[in-house]
């Protein structure tokens, strides 16, 4: 069914801090190694050892540079489904296999009823649907919704993957449907934004701006250093502080 | 609400599971709750040198899913890009299947299969042959060994001095640099105090060693909000984050400093309470020319070095807790002109030639940027001082009633040791530390024990005297005090065939492994039987020359014989080395294999308690492969080297798992630490303990000790920390560890050069142990930089890893090598509009060594003089796997091509290793280099190319396809319906 | 966008079946075509024929074609499930109209509405198709209001060419067909230029600025996240060079355009079987060059998930 819920009841999706992140590709490997046998297994790798290398993953890291007048800066940019609130990938989608859950938010791909048309990966502006050759069906990011909610893994451990492996600390988890939930609060805090908010997807996921150089609270009010004021330069100095 | 525990690095608010896990009722017969696997087995990672705790989720026998351990005092639970693609390596198909004898010419790749039997028989014929004549034949080197405690021992025990791993052309400037001055090191042998520092200076760091510690801590501090200076060259990876980028010009960071100490001397922010209690800045440094003892310290009759005091106005020991030593002046004991070392400090870094106008140029960086930072660090170090509410003891029996600190702290790594001048690098960024009070102190540097040791650490390298069916006296590395411990014979020429601890390379803790095939090859200083090697991919990525190695590993005499005669090599997979071997023993992978990650060797302890960590086999290997510990275990066994075998003549230890539980280096202490003595109650000393593997399995594969809080802190001077120290067999004995600003070893070498001593360097040496050996650091030009024509050769050119490979073994990794397989040389914007260059043009890269070829990309983030590339994604063909197409052996090159391994010949004639003089590090990053657009008809390959090396019997072609995982939701939804 | 074969025809191939379908389900109906069976054999076959090749080839474009039923389903919201319903369901009239027309030689009466029905689903499918470009967002130049009248006008102008070429060569020609399908291919011409205008001046809100939330000064790629195409740069990153553009452009004006109208002006002052042989090479030509049009269409448009890669 590709129309959209009218409501759900939650919004799952991920944050992911620019400022942090240090492009390590472990978010990217992480979420390969557990969705290689997970819900949408496998993530097919087309001639992984020759020239035409060519494989699913749901999670790749840019790495850009952002030249503004304060200078430039590398950003690290992790990029996967953002699990829209009007995913048109899912409204184009012919046979119902593109859905979006009412219950959390979450965008899947019923693997049974596609046919591989690929028009949602036309539809999605941010390059979040893979197509798996091989398979002859579209994979995506499921939010890793075979672990967030798996009985069979510790409580602690029902995150994405990506979440759990990431060394920095750049990417957090929750509920961006409910304002008193932490990554909310922490949207607010750090300004998020939305990934191309004029084309009216609404995505979920939101990115923490880099801090600019202003802003940072690292800046330190460091007075210039003046030479010591003592007889005898700094010797004298010393010498004058060895005596105190 | 209720949240899950508290546990691992990403358990922020926003990165725990939904207070709510139950599934919702989607009715989208979406399986929520697969089973992930029949076991976990908690193992230690080994896809770097980093020794992650890891949670190997086991599925019908095969390897399903690979996560962090998040009890795992090193990583917490997260896992880098290289651990989690750690399924991949295990099961490349590039993995070696049985042992290999060469049948067609070394270097074509023509094996036949063998069994193990014949394989011992081989190795044991022939070492046994040169352990009868002369043991030194035998050149023993393991790359990437994280078993060096056992390697160096068996190499012992065998007699010959030339063993070393690859810390000689990858790090040892920073080890040698900081246990020479501090008795610890940044590497992995310390960190930086993530919960208190306030402004953290990061010196040319790539995803080296500690990547995810590092990750972390640079996590808390964004977090924080501290701020993160970054000294590099290159603005990629952590450089990236950065609060400040300083793309500072390759190996001026020394020049830097300087500048930075300067400024800070100037000003008067230095903390003299904290260099006279644990320096020494007080020490009186005896000012007399000619004489034999010129630049020693003055020392009593019990040999203790001499203070003065100011008050007293006598010479008293420098451990005298009463005294009130003078930091500055000129002082006369016993009729000799003697001066503080603060002195000597002052004097040499107030000179204006280190001031930041005069280095400014030199270093790319602007003089007011200097007086900036430096600024910022006294402010931090000073105004922002930091107390911890815990009492402690120092070392003098004095109480103190809280713990003080000065939350400036450094990290510095590979940009600063691979160059020429490295050392002396390493020991300016411990100085300006030091002068700033911030080593092992809340907010600073702190030290992960076994360390600190004395500066430097006691045992000396063994090998002075090699003899037939003998064994050394000692380790064959250690830590050279003066010149009488080098290992030189009496014209002076080198014992060890890489010329450690030669006037060459005095202290060259790690050994040189960069220059073993080449000295082997020439016969300088003497020919060797056979060359034994592991894991270190020397006739590829892991040489500099890379050509002309290959050319010596098959580079034959008049008779026919090759000129190294012999080569074993153990490798997990068919890497560019294999091919020039003569007889191939296969290694397991790393979750194939016992391990232990021993207090003997590079622990995972970190700076609140040591530990150490062990890896068991967790899957079956399905090829006729052993682990390489165990082989060498039986190798020794079979050689009846001393301690492999019962004096009865039985083999003592089975293989690696009983030699980890039940060998004792000195008694009691054995390669784990945990649960020792009978009923493992015991830590670090104790009987061996039969049940020491499955408590530490039953762990999560690891042991931890946590220090009490006063500790923590100051360990250098910690009454409590070093009674402890001497208990767990750290140190010797709980004394506090001084701080060498100046040091005296390295007089000893220059008072050499100027004739004192018996041991003294021949003539032609005596410039450069003069120069080098300053018992000061000091800053010179790179040695490439200082030979080239630098408008010739107008830009330096640096290589890094990816931080998906760093110490990555084997980049044939199915999924990594997507991320890369073509590296590119980064080109900053303002350089290549200058040649006329743009985007996605080829190239040659050119040094006075050669040239080779790979295409650009511009940038803005590096220095404007530097250019770079990701290194070791070149590949030759026919390794790895890689099928001949692959983007690493036709657009991928090797930047090494073009890296020499030697200097240009000086004016005796002498040609160097390419190394650092004091220690013998490579100096990777001294390349000059200049770019020239390709003929158009050159463009889209890169060059030089080498014939494609022929594969070894029964190796499958790589898989078109890699459908990993499919087998395991088959087997799910199968069950489920 | 890749221009994908497989897509390339099926849309020039259905545009103009649909747009024959239409014509001839039309005029039969008024009485304007006779229900001569070789004519209905040839017009109905030709149109049938254009429309199923095409939705063959666009089922060849599919991963999995064996369930290319479920298609169907999602009508609702998917325009391209309406074009899979919409192309089906005129199948059905159509089917009628044609045997009517060929095997009971007649075109009124319930042929008549068959036929007409068989036009309206002729313009409805057509319509589906053009919104199915159209509303696309990530891609500026198709989610424009030229896309949709561009799929009619198309459409009805390589009907009107064909239908044109048929009457022509049984010899049933009229100066008015002849001057309407002139007019219908100087419009197409028209509106193919006006489109290209506007696209070559949008001005796309859209950057890499907005696509990486960094606000401010330019944002430039420097490491893709693999260093080898992948499938989004692959189905979505095709680039065209700018020189084979111009190139390319001009190839469709005088193939699809230029030359179609000078040949049926041609046709005017002559004869049978002069005046059916240049409608004829009209028709043909007007196909290659819609064909070239076609991919142009897709290789000229941008998708913003190219703004990730720097392209």
């Amino acid at each position: 069914m590709t129309c959209l819920p009218a409501h759900t009841d939650k919004k799952l999706g991920l944050v992911i801090d620019l400022d942090t992140c240090v492009g390590c590709q472990a978010c990217v490997t992480a979420c390969k190694e557990w969705n290689t046998g997970g819900h949408m297994a496998p993530l097919t790798d087309i001639d992984p050892y020759g020239g035409d290398v060519d494989g699913v993953w749901f999670n790749r890291v840019h790495s850009y540079e952002h030249m503004t007048e304060m200078g430039g800066r590398t950003v690290n940019f992790p990029r996967s489904c953002l699990h829209c609130e009007t995913p048109a990938c899912v409204t184009v989608c012919p046979t119902g296999a593109s859905y979006k859950r009412a219950s959390d938010g979450i965008v899947l791909v019923d693997e049974d009823k596609c046919i591989g048309c690929k028009l949602c990966s036309w539809a999605c502006p941010y390059g979040a649907r893979e197509f798996d050759t091989d398979v002859g069906v579209m994979k995506k990011c499921t939010l890793c919704v075979d672990r967030i909610y798996n009985d069979n893994l510790a409580e602690e451990d029902r995150v994405p993957a990506c979440v759990a492996a990431c060394p920095t600390s750049a990417r957090h988890f929750g509920d961006l449907g409910d304002p008193a939930s932490a990554i909310s609060q922490l949207v607010a805090e750090r300004g998020g934004v939305d990934l191309m908010p004029e084309l009216g997807y609404r995505p979920t996921n939101k990115y923490l701006p880099p801090r600019a150089h202003t802003q940072r609270a690292a800046s330190v009010p460091a007075p210039a250093l003046e030479p010591v004021r003592a007889e005898g330069g700094f010797l004298g100095w010393v010498d004058r502080m060895l005596s105190h | 609400m209720t949240h899950g525990p508290l546990l691992g690095a990403n358990s922020a608010p926003s990165q725990r599971s939904l207070a709510d896990t139950r599934a919702p009722d989607e009715g989208d017969g979406v399986d929520t709750s697969p089973v992930v696997s029949d076991s976990i087995a908690k193992t230690t990672c080994y896809m770097c040198a980093c020794r992650c705790g890891i949670d190997v989720h086991i599925k019908d026998g095969k390897v399903r899913y690979i996560n962090g351990n998040k009890d795992h005092p090193v990583n917490r639970g997260v896992l880098c890009g290289k651990g989690s693609a750690g399924i991949m390596q295990h099961y490349s198909p590039a993995r070696l299947k049985k042992p290999l004898l060469r049948t067609g010419p070394r270097g074509s790749g023509e094996f036949r299969e063998i069994e193990w039997e014949e394989a011992f028989s081989i190795a044991t014929e022939r070492l046994s042959k040169v352990r009868r004549t002369d043991p030194k034949k035998l050149a023993f080197f393991t790359g990437r060994d994280q078993s060096q405690s056992l390697t160096g021992w068996w190499a012992s025990q065998f007699g010959t001095p030339n063993f070393a791993a690859h810390g000689g052309f990858c790090s040892v400037n920073m080890a040698a640099g900081g246990l020479y001055t501090i008795g610890g090191s940044f590497w992995e042998f310390g960190e930086p105090d993530w919960d208190n520092t306030k402004y953290f200076m990061l010196f040319g760091v790539a995803e080296d060693h500690d990547s995810n510690p590092i990750k972390i801590g640079l996590g808390k501090l964004k977090a924080r909000g501290a701020k993160v200076v970054s000294i590099n060259p290159c603005r990629t990876g952590y450089n990236a984050i950065a609060d400040d980028w300083i793309g500072i010009r390759p190996g001026t960071d020394g020049l830097f400093v300087f500048a930075l100490i300067h400024e800070l001397l100037k000003a008067g922010r230095v903390d003299l309470d904290y260099l006279l209690r644990y320096t020494n800045a007080h020490v009186l440094v005896i000012q007399e020319p000619n004489a034999a003892d010129d630049g020693l310290f003055a020392r009593d009759i019990g040999g203790n070095p001499l203070a003065w005091d100011r008050v007293a106005r006598v010479s008293v020991s420098a451990t005298d807790n009463g005294a009130k030593p003078a930091l500055t002046g000129n002082f006369q004991v016993d009729g000799r002109r003697c001066v503080p070392v603060f002195q000597l400090v002052a004097d040499r870094y107030l000179q204006e030639s280190y001031s930041p106008d005069a280095v400014a140029e030199r270093c790319g960086v602007a003089a007011d940027t200097i007086r900036r930072i430096a600024a910022e660090l006294a402010h931090v170090a000073f105004e922002q001082a930091i107390e911890l509410p815990v009492a402690w003891t120092d070392w003098a029996g004095r109480r103190h009633e809280t713990i003080k600190g000065r939350p400036v702290s450094m990290h510095a790594m590979r940009g600063i040791s691979a160059h020429s001048n490295g050392f002396h690098s390493c020991r300016a960024i411990h100085l300006l530390q030091v002068l700033l009070g911030t080593v092992d102190v809340p907010g600073g540097f702190r030290f992960k024990p076994p360390y600190p040791r004395s500066a430097p650490p006691g045992p000396k390298p063994a090998g002075k005297d090699v003899r037939p069916m003998t064994s050394l006296e000692g380790m064959p590395l250690g830590f050279v005090c003066g010149p009488d411990d080098l290992l030189v014979d009496d014209a002076g020429t080198p014992i060890r065939i890489d010329k450690a601890y030669s006037w060459d390379a005095p202290l060259a803790a790690h050994g040189l492994m960069h220059t073993v095939i080449r000295n082997a090859w020439a016969g300088d200083p003497y020919k060797i039987d056979t060359l034994f090697m592991y894991m270190s991919n020397m006739a590829w990525n892991s040489s500099m020359n890379t050509v002309e190695t290959m050319a010596m590993l098959t580079d034959m005499d008049a008779s026919g014989e090759y000129k190294i005669p012999f080569i074993i090599y153990s490798d997990a997979y068919y890497s560019e080395t294999v091919p020039f071997a003569d007889l191939v023993l296969p290694d397991t992978t790393y979750l194939e294999r016992h391990d232990c990650i021993s207090l003997l060797d590079r622990p995972i302890s970190h700076a609140d308690g040591p530990g150490d960590a062990i890896r068991y086999p967790v899957v079956e290997p399905d090829r006729d492969v052993r682990p390489f510990q165990t082989v060498l275990i039986e190798l020794g066994a079979r050689l009846g080297l001393p301690g492999f075998i019962d004096d009865d003549g039985s083999v003592k230890y089975r293989d690696y798992a009983d030699y980890i539980v039940n060998h004792e280096r000195t008694p009691g202490v054995g390669p784990l630490a945990g649960w020792r003595g009978k009923d493992g109650t015991s830590i670090g000393k104790g009987e061996a303990n039969p049940d020491q593997l499955q408590r530490y399995i039953d762990n999560g594969g690891f042991w931890h000790h946590d220090f009490a809080d006063d500790q923590r802190y100051y360990k250098m001077a910690n009454r409590s920390y070093l009674d402890f120290a001497e208990n767990m067999g750290f140190i010797p004995k709980a004394e506090p560890i001084v701080f060498q600003l100046y040091s005296e070893p390295m007089q000893r070498f220059r008072l050499a050069a100027r004739g004192h001593g018996r041991v003294r360097p021949p003539e032609a040496e005596r410039d450069r142990i003069e120069t080098y050996m300053d018992p000061l650091p000091f800053w010179y030009a790179p040695f490439e930089e200082a030979a080239v024509d630098l408008e010739k050769y107008p830009l330096h050119a640096l290589t890094q890893r990816p931080m998906h490979m760093y110490h990555s073994w084997g980049s044939q990794n199915a999924w990594l090598r997507q991320i890369t397989s073509q590296n590119r040389l980064f080109v900053h914007n303002r350089t290549a509009a200058g040649l006329g260059l743009v985007d996605d043009d080829w190239v040659w890269i050119e040094s006075i060594n050669g040239k080779v070829k790979g295409q650009i990309k511009l940038v803005d983030g590096v220095n404007a003089d530097t250019v770079w590339t990701w290194n070791a994604i070149g590949k030759r063909r026919g390794s790895w796997g890689l099928k001949d197409d692959a983007a690493e052996s036709n657009r991928g090159f090797l930047l090494n091509h073009i890296i020499g391994d030697q200097t240009s010949a000086d004016a005796n004639g002498k040609c160097y290793s390419n190394s650092d003089p004091v220690t013998g590090q490579a100096a990777w990053f001294d390349l000059r280099v200049r770019i020239v657009k390709c003929a158009a008809e050159e463009g889209g390959f890169t060059e030089p190319q080498f014939e494609r090396f022929r594969q070894p019997p029964h190796f499958e072609p790589s898989p078109d396809k890699l459908s990993f995982g499919a087998e395991f939701r088959r087997k799910r939804e199968a069950a489920r319906s | 966008m890749h221009p994908a074969f497989s897509v390339v025809f099926f849309t020039t191939a259905t545009g103009a079946g649909y747009g024959l379908l239409a014509l001839l389900g039309v005029l039969a109906a008024q009485g304007f075509v006779p229900p001569d069976f070789w004519l209905g054999l040839v017009g109905m076959g030709l149109a049938l024929g254009l429309i199923s090749a095409g939705l063959l080839s666009s089922a060849g474009h599919l991963g999995r074609p064996e369930r290319a039923w479920r298609a169907f389903s999602q009508w609702r919201s998917s325009w391209l499930s309406r074009e899979g319903v919409a192309s089906v369901a005129t199948f059905v009239p159509a089917g009628l109209f044609a045997i009517g027309w060929v095997f009971l030689g007649r075109t009124e009466g319930w042929v008549a509405v068959a036929g007409l029905l068989a036009a309206i689903g002729a313009v409805a499918t057509v319509c589906t198709t053009g919104m199915i470009y159209a509303s696309l967002k990530p891609i500026a130049q198709w989610h424009s209001r030229f896309t949709l009248p561009g799929y009619l006008i198309f459409s009805a102008m390589s009907g009107s060419v064909l239908l044109n070429a048929l009457l022509q060569g049984f010899a049933l020609g009229s100066t008015i067909l002849l001057a309407g399908c002139t007019l219908l291919t100087s419009l197409g011409w028209g509106w193919k230029v006006a489109t290209w205008r506007y696209n070559d001046r949008l001005e796309i809100p859209t950057n890499a600025n907005t696509a990486t939330g960094l606000a401010g000064g330019t944002v430039r790629s420097v490491e893709w996240p693999h260093t080898e195409e992948n499938y989004l740069l692959k189905e979505m990153g095709f680039r065209i060079a700018r020189k084979h553009n111009a190139r390319l452009r001009q190839i469709t004006q005088v193939l699809a355009f230029a030359l179609p109208v000078l040949l049926l002006i041609a046709a005017f002052t002559l004869r049978w079987p002069y005046a059916a042989l240049l409608s004829a090479l009209a028709a043909i030509a007007q196909f290659a060059g819609m064909l070239v049009e076609r991919w142009l269409f897709f290789a000229e448009a941008k998708h913003t998930v190219t703004l990730y890669y720097g392209r």
